[in-house]
């Protein structure tokens, strides 16, 4: 019999170092709870999708891992979040610091109602003062890796906002990389796109991760099942599941995983 | 387990499921006229298994065209995607099974008043009770997830091959007390290898249903009797 190539695909993800490590981490929206005790590690270079139904925490797990949480007021998190040896949650980190390392794009494209080049040197003039020279060629590069410079190169001083829905999204993942994160946390980056601009979003995120921690929320079982090389399972804020996506999708341990990604919830 | 949120996406689970289990109760029965149809003399029998194959063959094509579509519209995952694949490999062995007793049943025309005595015929019998059985068994294992019945019936096989091995040379020594048997006693060898090879079915479906209940194919060797190609014979000894 053809043996299915479940423990060949779980085994073939390289065992990286950790680049986030989670320890005991609660989350409250002023008194409620909405994250419960997570424990979860996240490799270097690699994939780790976070899934579960609407409301699991997801969401708030992934603006924890910014801190951009601590923009509102009555936020709070407890508990222990490592990056690269620092424990980001200890108030005196300083959090412009913290987002230049850890980068994020939203689900909607957000770019700045200026033209695509300005969109990307905003961000860059934040944290480093370099010449127009090598402005262009930072500019020039984020929009390579992020597959839009081709589109883009003629049309650099035209707005952003001219743009189609895919192109703002790359542009946005093109921003985040011209300052040259660590880590990228995507929220359901796909969520407002078609098939097509989903697809170059996805190839880019394969391409990627050669060089950044990505942490990707999505909605979308395929989705996760495609890109994510570990996927994690959120459920009413509790940490369910979480295992090399192979496994996840194939052959998942937990009951609930199964209900949830078998469309079997509620 | 729960239902799908998607009413149609369980109905044609069900249906599925309920298909491959239709069609394992057809091969069963066609095993099982095929054979009597040989021990017994039964041409009227004979043709009913060649025609009613036809109908394992349209369950097939039917079960096969259902999983596809389902993959391509349901993309289903984990224990939904393993059900799908399962009900694609059973179908295809069932149709394999069908297509054995189908030339069981056509050598039972061939035997058509050719002359045989009881005693060659006993270890076709047997082996054959024994196939049955394991068809039935594993048909069953599937119907119900029953892991344990499945391995039960994967580890079995090798007395099917055993006593196969042993028909073998039985077999070839009657042709060699008479050549008047070798008409008979070669439709016997193919008919008794149909057999063995239907009992390698049910051990492949054993191991289809492990991975369905487990999510791991069965990794062992499994254990192997028939050494029939291994066997010599000569006249002199």
């Amino acid at each position: 019999m053809n043996s299915i190539a479940v423990r060949a695909a779980a085994d073939s993800i390289p065992d990286t170092r950790e680049k986030l490590s989670i320890h005991g981490l609660s989350f409250f929206y002023g008194e409620s709870k909405a994250l419960h005790n997570i424990d979860l590690k996240l490799r270097e270079r690699q994939v780790s999708a976070l899934i579960g139904p609407s409301g699991c925490g997801k969401s708030t797990l992934l603006r924890i891992l910014n801190r951009i949480y601590a923009l509102y007021p009555n936020q709070r998190a407890e508990g222990e979040v490592w990056l690269d040896g620092e424990n980001i949650l200890r108030p005196e980190q300083d959090p412009n610091f913290l987002r230049a390392k850890v980068g994020m794009v939203f689900q909607k494209p957000t770019p700045f109602p200026m033209s695509i080049y300005e969109n990307i040197a905003f961000g860059v003039r934040l944290y480093e003062k370099l010449s127009r020279a090598e402005m262009d060629d930072r500019v020039e590069r984020a929009l390579t890796k992020a597959a839009l410079w081709e589109e883009a190169k003629d049309r650099l001083d035209a707005s952003a906002l001219g743009l189609s829905g895919g192109q703002q999204q790359r542009l946005c993942i093109a921003r985040t990389i011209a300052v040259k994160p660590e880590v990228i946390l995507l929220d359901e980056p796909t969520s407002a796109l078609d098939p097509i601009a989903t697809a170059k979003v996805e190839d880019l995120i394969d391409e990627l991760k050669r060089d950044f921690t990505i942490v990707i929320v999505t909605h979308n079982m395929q989705q996760a099942a495609r890109v994510a090389d570990r996927t994690a399972f959120l459920y009413l804020g509790h940490l369910i599941d979480e295992g090399p996506t192979s496994m996840m999708f194939n052959n998942p341990k937990d009951r609930r995983t199964l209900d949830y990604i078998t469309g079997r919830f509620g | 387990m729960k239902e799908h949120i998607v009413t149609s996406y369980e109905n044609e689970l069900r249906d599925l499921t309920r298909k491959v289990a239709e069609m394992g109760g057809r091969a069963e029965r066609l095993v099982a006229d095929s054979v009597a149809a040989l021990l017994k003399r039964d041409t009227e029998l004979a043709e009913r298994v060649i025609v009613q194959d036809k109908m394992v063959d349209v369950l097939q094509r039917e079960i096969e065209e259902g999983s596809i579509a389902m993959i391509a519209r349901r993309q289903p995952l984990a224990t939904d995607l393993r059900e799908i694949v399962s009900a694609l490999r059973v179908a295809g062995d069932l149709e394999r099974v069908g297509h054995l007793a189908k030339n069981t049943a056509k050598r039972a025309l061939a035997l058509d008043g050719e002359y045989h005595a009881k005693k060659q015929l006993r270890g076709v019998e047997h082996m054959s009770e024994i196939a049955i059985e394991q068809l039935k068994a594993v048909l069953d294992a599937y119907s119900n997830h029953d892991d344990a019945r499945a391995i039960e019936v994967w580890k079995r096989d090798g007395e099917i091959d055993a006593i196969y091995t042993s028909l073998f040379r039985e077999l070839l020594t009657y042709m060699m007390e008479d050549p008047r048997h070798i008409t008979l006693c070669t439709h016997l060898l193919f008919a008794a290898k149909n057999i063995e090879r239907i009992g390698d079915h049910a051990t492949n479906i054993a191991e289809t249903v492990h991975y369905l209940v487990v999510g791991e194919p069965l990794s062992d060797e499994r254990p192997k009797s028939d050494t029939s190609s291994l066997t010599k014979m000569s006249a002199s000894r």
